[in-house]
């Protein structure tokens, strides 16, 4: 066997005995090996050993890396390991207006980007202390369903690949493509949306659009049911997924797990029943809960909320009021392109908020949503007189998801941290910022 | 919906009123700005405030959401350090924020009483650079571990510090 350099990239498992002096290891490496041994060891010398698996692994959701420890084939300590995916989106905020970070958004939860751009207008609108009006309201909360639609079909598709069902995952790639072609629709683009603007939205919902958005909520519902009849009843999928990484309900809070990883654990919480943004408070809708805290409950959450979803934009495009989709504001937002190039006024207000930003008064504000993740939630610090935030805090709910791994994976065998991995749903490109 | 106002919310002014009665001198500030209240509390009373703010039962906060730094570059008290609280029972958000002066930038960790705390503290660490004693796991979470800099700091140039991260070696 060969040992271990400082940069412990192997894809071989290696014995515990061979590994390098404890002053030439990686801390990632220290860190596991000092980790409490969940089990004993049968033959310490024989089954002991150390695998590295990722950060370029399928089953991983990106670029997510995991040193395992394991004994024969269970798992004895686990330390993951995020960052691959680090484009410093928190210090590229620091040097940009508010409408340049609106962009950006797109590449967190690569799953959601419309629901990302809306979180993200939310916390600055908070900060403004601007009010967009009912239709605008309405579209944000219409996006915000579809994206969630679409980001827990993946969610679904690979959880059930990684435990051996290959169909599932093409269906809901079906499904989420029709979605990405209402997206192209609707945004004008199918995955970079940057939708939102501030005190508004970048463009008003066509009838096309909306004839798409009707035909697919029609058509979904059965798509589901084929979904459910192919893996709800499957032998295999259930031994692969009961009673695997399970948590309780006070640890679940303790450790900071939100959204449909919460809500498997018996917690009651979602934000848009809790504390009401857009129109979700005249919407009727149920949270669904699951009690047993394992990687089958969750899946279940996640296929709950999907048809919670569903009703959700259904009331929105009956709901929905005719209008504008622009806030009153000339100060804050950015003029419709044809009256820059035709008025005075338009055209300077235009220049200042392109070029010095919208100004909103010294403060500190956070803005929590409930996205298919958990809360994601944006901390802006802005200072008097500047365009910019003076720092903004992601707060990404996989990110905090991911630490709960270790927790979840001690004590399974190997081939289940991909069923845990794909039950939590983490999306690296928001965990590492 | 959005409002220009500056209220606490109710549901949050029983436990400031019971925060200031047990703690003092350490709850230096209550501010609220929109419907976002914001504690200051004192360095060294940190633990103590977090662990009443979860085994309280007027408004018990079971769910620690965030703790992120702030370099403010001032010359007095350079960072701040903010804990994001959230009550499932009653709903209600509270924000702690906690000093750091730079020539002494280290405070308790707060992991022993949240343990979701561990990676947030981490990456506070990681990229403006407090330390949190006691912590059990104190590695950087983004950075590699071997990195000088930290990036959040204001004083951290917008493109990286040439050569700062050294490529690998050609084998």
């Amino acid at each position: 066997m060969k040992t271990v350099g400082i940069e412990a990239e192997y894809n071989q498992p290696i014995s515990t005995s061979d590994l390098p002096p404890k002053e030439k290891q990686p801390q990632i490496l220290r860190a596991l090996l000092e980790q409490d041994p969940y089990l004993k060891f049968e033959d310490p010398l024989e089954h002991d050993m150390v695998l590295n698996m990722g950060p370029s692994h399928p089953a991983t959701h990106g670029v997510l890396r995991l040193l395992v420890r394991l004994d024969g084939e269970t798992v004895i300590s686990v330390v993951p390991e995020v960052g691959y995916l680090h484009r410093g989106y928190e210090k590229i905020a620091e040097n940009e207006t508010y409408h340049e970070f609106i962009t950006h958004t797109d590449r967190l939860d690569y799953l959601q980007p419309l629901h990302n751009n809306v979180a993200y207008i939310l916390a600055v609108e908070k900060l403004l202390g601007l009010e967009v009006p009912p239709r605008a309201q309405y579209l944000r909360t219409l996006i915000s369903e579809l994206a969630r639609i679409s980001s827990h079909l993946v969610a679904m598709g690979v959880m059930t690949m990684d435990v051996g069902a290959m169909t599932l995952l093409l269906w809901c790639f079906r499904e989420r493509e029709k979605l990405y072609d209402i997206f192209d629709l609707i945004a004008g683009a199918r995955f970079t949306t940057s939708y939102t603007r501030i005190g508004g939205l970048a463009q008003d919902i066509s009838d096309e659009s909306i004839a798409a958005v009707k035909a697919f909520i029609d058509q979904f519902p059965d798509r589901l049911e084929e979904a459910e009849r192919l893996i709800n009843r499957n032998r295999i999928f259930f031994d692969r997924c009961r009673g695997v990484g399970v948590i309780s309900k006070e640890d679940a809070l303790a450790w900071g797990f939100t959204g449909p990883n919460l809500r498997g654990s018996g917690v009651d919480h979602d934000l848009r029943k809790d504390r009401p943004y857009l129109v979700y408070d005249q919407m009727d809708f149920d949270v669904p809960i699951e009690t047993e805290g394992d990687a089958l409950a969750r899946y279940y959450v996640r296929l709950a909320e999907l048809r919670e979803s569903i009703k959700i934009v259904q009331q929105c495009l009956e709901k929905m009021p005719k209008g504008p989709i622009h806030a009153d504001d000339p100060k804050k937002v950015l003029p419709r392109k044809e009256e820059v190039y035709t008025r005075m006024e338009e055209l300077i207000h235009d220049f200042m908020i392109v070029n010095f930003g919208v100004n909103p008064p010294a403060g500190e504000v956070y803005h929590a949503v409930e996205s298919s993740k958990g809360h994601l939630g944006f901390y802006i610090v802005s200072k008097e007189g500047e365009g910019h935030p003076w720092r903004l805090k992601i707060r990404s709910p996989s990110f905090c998801n991911i630490q709960v791994l270790p927790k979840l994976i001690k004590g399974h065998l190997l081939s289940d941290i991909v069923t845990i991995i794909g039950s939590i749903d983490p999306v690296l490109g928001e965990a590492d910022k | 919906m959005a409002d220009t106002t500056h209220t606490m919310n109710e549901a949050l002014s029983p436990i400031i009123d019971e925060l200031k009665a047990k703690f003092g001198e350490n709850i230096q500030d209550v501010s609220t700005f929109r419907d976002d209240t914001i504690v200051k509390v004192s360095r060294e009373a940190i633990v103590e405030i977090v662990t009443y703010l979860r085994d309280n039962t007027t408004v018990p906060f079971p769910l620690c959401e965030d703790v992120f730094g702030i370099d403010t570059f001032e010359r007095k008290n350079r960072f701040q350090v903010n804990y994001h609280f959230w009550s499932v029972e009653k709903k209600v958000r509270i924000h702690l924020k906690v000093e750091v002066d730079e020539r002494d930038p280290h405070l308790p960790s707060i992991v022993g009483v949240f343990p979701g705390a561990n990676w947030y503290e981490r990456e506070a660490y990681d990229m403006i650079g407090v330390f949190f004693d006691n912590h059990p796991d104190h590695r950087r979470a983004y950075m590699p571990e071997d990195y000088e800099y930290y990036p959040l700091r204001k004083d951290f140039p917008m493109m990286g510090v040439p050569g700062s991260i050294p490529l690998p070696k050609r084998s």
